[in-house]
């Protein structure tokens, strides 16, 4: 059974369910190499803007 | 570095937190009215101004333009700054973005209940309101983007993400759906037609959940939050995935409130698919929300502001995960039309976005006024009250909700339906009933939310302009060692505004460039015709009394519905509809069939039923549309809203606006003459013959069709 025969089965299947579906795929590969290669130092200090001005 | 100095704008967040306190309490309490009329129809008061149709969507604009919206520009008034560094760029701009808003929602309450309205849901506000909105957020937006420009905080904190996606989506999303072609100087046609209608509304009604009550709010999350914790947000990597994953499923996820209907399937997929997928990124700002408190849960129980967020953002969580259970066509089948939508969207109201702003209220005030809350124990008062109220409301909807779907679809073993409608009405009063208590009793809490307020901000003193100080950015940015992409990003508004923008886009033009370009998406139907012009006129005047509000256009392929109602509906059926008029409730029964031989009334029944619904139907909760019967059918336009359909593509005859009137008063004197037969005097130019028209009409075209005749 390929996975094309998935596709085929829901109606009105074309290109653009397909590109859609790439396009989600990709952005969540995309997303997760970026965080996961994010300095951890830095996330620390972006985290903490909220509080660098809190001298009332 | 030397410092400068610079002091914020407290006055124009202390504005806005008035604005917020005044409009939650008009917008709840129009709210208990609606409510309350759908127990006791009495209070509709036979005013035109005043019925159920007029006062929901006066509600609905209230709390989420007038309460939320203005809880939105103080949280982000005040955080903006904050988190940049920087005096809002202009106080001109802020000047004009309050009081232009606070126009904006007196105009819409005026205009809403004198019946100016598009009938598209959230989007009701005729074309020059729309212009002022329009006019109004670039405001907002110019005032936003050039404090983000002179900051003196190089990275965008992950709150202004948020802001910078809610004011590039809501913009698109808002200029988007308000196509029209006015005719006359407060009144307009929807660009589109059915099922394209629908499909930009819903585009639209979605995501002004997303990009109004969500994203805005979550970005006062990820600031208010931390401050009132005092500490940082639980994972910073997480609220980038959030963002971008939020902003980039929630566009596509519209057409899950139209499973069932006449949208093509492909596109019902699509929305089905990303609404599931949806609540990853929901609940990692969930999680990562009440797992800022790790270590700090014994301040949750002292501190009330903690105490708002906590069940905020656990309503975000419970209505985030039910949103894409509702999905699910099998789920959709049942909650559909029903309270079950109504108890849902209740939970986001009242728990997400009212308990976020009454904690940061709480929060701020004292803050801006240098002095201490009032009185905790009131605040504390006002939780309790608050959250019953959300659980006597919540759990009698949820009740009504599956009762009304059980009794629709329940069949006798002859194979009869069991339930005339009017018998799941009467059922659901009581939990009306409880309802209203519900709510009655958050109200009482927001009403000593204000009164502590108020006190609080009588002892102490407004610090207007904050002293602050903080280094100008270098003119040279010195990379962080393991600089990468995102970082270019987050140093870059435009860019980031820029790619917000794209990412959104996305979804919509997958969704709405076939269901325009591709012909066989709306199958054409021959015998489907214009209407008439009394017909017109009277579609006019249902959309004008909100009808929508309560009955919908729109019969599912179900046996339940084709039993009750007739053949399931079509799109090749509305392509004459600007605007479309599905609906999303049924409070009672849905009325695309309404003239159909299968369900078709007498003349004499709508106007005997219009005049006095009890009368005809025992236990009716509908109001009664007494001016119906007293104002003429304004037939000075009827020559203008010819023209604009026929600009619209609708195919009345070339000089067809001419003859119009004069077809528009054979007919309703063809109407006039069948009432007389039951002696019923009637008069022809009066609107509730227009209205018999259109409902009389209503789904008949089909049935002239040979090959869908009706057995």
């Amino acid at each position: 059974m390929k996975f094309i025969h998935y596709l085929e089965n829901i109606s009105g299947v074309s290109i653009y369910p397909l590109t859609s579906l790439l396009i989600f795929f990709i952005f969540f590969v995309v997303l997760l190499w970026f965080v996961l290669k994010t300095d951890k130092q830095y996330l620390k200090e972006i985290e903490q803007i909220p509080f660098d001005n809190n001298k009332q | 570095m030397n410092k400068e100095t610079f002091h914020y704008d407290n006055k124009i967040v202390k504005w806005f937190a008035y604005a917020t306190m005044l409009w939650s309490l008009v917008g709840m309490l129009v709210g208990l009215l609606a409510a309350f009329q759908l127990v006791f129809p009495v209070l509709n008061l036979d005013l035109a101004q005043t019925s159920f149709g007029r006062i929901r969507p006066v509600h609905t604009n209230a709390i989420i333009f007038a309460f939320v919206g203005n809880g939105i520009f103080m949280g982000v008034y005040y955080s903006l700054q904050r988190l940049c560094k920087a005096r809002m760029f202009s106080d001109t701009l802020s000047k004009i973005h309050f009081w232009g808003w606070q126009l904006i929602i007196v105009l819409a309450a005026v205009t809403l209940l004198s019946g100016f309205t598009t009938g598209k849901e959230y989007a009701e506000l005729e074309w020059p309101i729309d212009i002022l909105i329009a006019l109004i957020w670039v405001i907002f937006g110019w005032n936003m983007f050039g404090t983000i420009l002179k900051r003196r905080e190089r990275h965008l904190y992950v709150a202004i993400w948020f802001y910078i996606a809610t004011f590039v989506t809501v913009a698109v999303l808002h200029i988007v759906n308000s196509f029209e072609l006015p005719f006359s100087w407060m009144k307009s046609y929807s660009f589109y037609a059915g099922m394209q209608d629908a499909l930009v509304q819903w585009w639209y009604g979605h995501n002004a959940v997303a990009f109004f009550l969500t994203t805005p709010y979550l970005g006062l999350m990820y600031y208010f939050l931390p401050k009132a914790a005092d500490r940082p947000v639980y994972s910073y990597r997480l609220s980038i995935i959030h963002f971008w994953a939020l902003i980039f499923l929630y566009i596509w996820a519209g057409p899950h409130h139209l499973l069932y209907t006449s949208l093509p399937d492909w596109a019902q997929s699509l929305g089905v698919v990303f609404s599931v997928m949806l609540i990853a990124p929901s609940w990692g700002g969930m999680i990562n929300g009440l797992l800022t408190l790790r270590g700090v849960w014994d301040k949750v129980r002292e501190d009330v502001v903690l105490k708002f967020m906590v069940v905020a953002v656990t309503a975000y969580g419970m209505a985030t995960f039910e949103g894409p259970m509702l999905s699910f066509k099998n789920v959709n089948a049942i909650a559909h039309f029903t309270d079950w939508i109504v108890a849902h969207v209740h939970v986001g109201a009242l728990g997400w976005n009212g308990f976020l702003t009454f904690g940061i209220l709480y929060w701020l005030i004292p803050r801006i006024f240098k002095t201490d809350l009032y009185s905790k124990s009131m605040a504390n008062t006002h939780f309790w009250l608050g959250t019953l109220g959300i659980l006597l409301y919540a759990i009698p909807m949820y009740w009504a909700g599956w009762t009304q779907s059980l009794m629709w679809n329940e069949f006798t073993p002859d194979g009869t339906l069991k339930y005339q409608f009017l018998e799941t009405v009467v059922q659901l009063k009581p939990f009306y009933l409880l309802r209203s208590i519900g709510g009655t009793l958050y109200f009482l809490g927001a009403i000593l939310m204000v009164y502590n307020l108020i006190k609080t901000i009588r002892a102490g003193k407004a610090v207007d302009d904050e002293a602050a100080e903080a280094a100008p950015l270098s003119d040279v940015y010195e990379p962080h060692h393991t600089e990468h992409w995102h970082r270019w990003v987050e140093r870059r508004p435009v860019q980031l505004l820029v790619l917000s923008l794209v990412v959104i886009l996305i979804g919509g033009a997958v969704e709405f460039i076939p269901s325009f370009l591709i012909k066989s998406n709306v199958p054409t139907i021959s015998s489907v015709k214009p209407y008439t012009p009394l017909e017109l006129q009277g579609r006019d005047i249902y959309v004008r009394e909100g009808c929508y509000t309560c009955h919908s256009q729109m019969v599912r392929p179900f046996r339940s519905e084709t039993a009750r109602y007739g053949e399931y509906s079509k799109a090749g059926e509305f392509v004459y509809d600007h605007p479309f008029q599905w609906g999303s409730k049924r409070t009672g029964p849905d009325l695309a069939r309404e003239g159909t031989q299968k369900i078709r009334k007498p003349n004499s029944w709508h106007f005997n039923h219009m005049y006095e619904p009890q009368s005809i139907s025992p236990g009716s909760i509908m109001p009664r549309y007494t001016w119906l019967f007293e104002n003429d059918i304004d037939m000075d336009i009827t020559e203008a809203k010819i023209k604009a359909m026929q600009t619209l593509g609708v195919p009345y005859e070339q000089g067809y606006e001419k003859e119009a009137n004069k077809d528009l008063m054979k007919q309703a004197n063809e109407i006039v003459a069948d009432l007389q037969k039951e002696n019923i005097k009637a008069m022809p130019q009066k609107e509730i013959i227009a209205l018999i028209a259109y409902l009389q009409r209503l789904g008949t075209d089909i049935s002239a069709e040979p090959t869908n005749t009706q057995k």
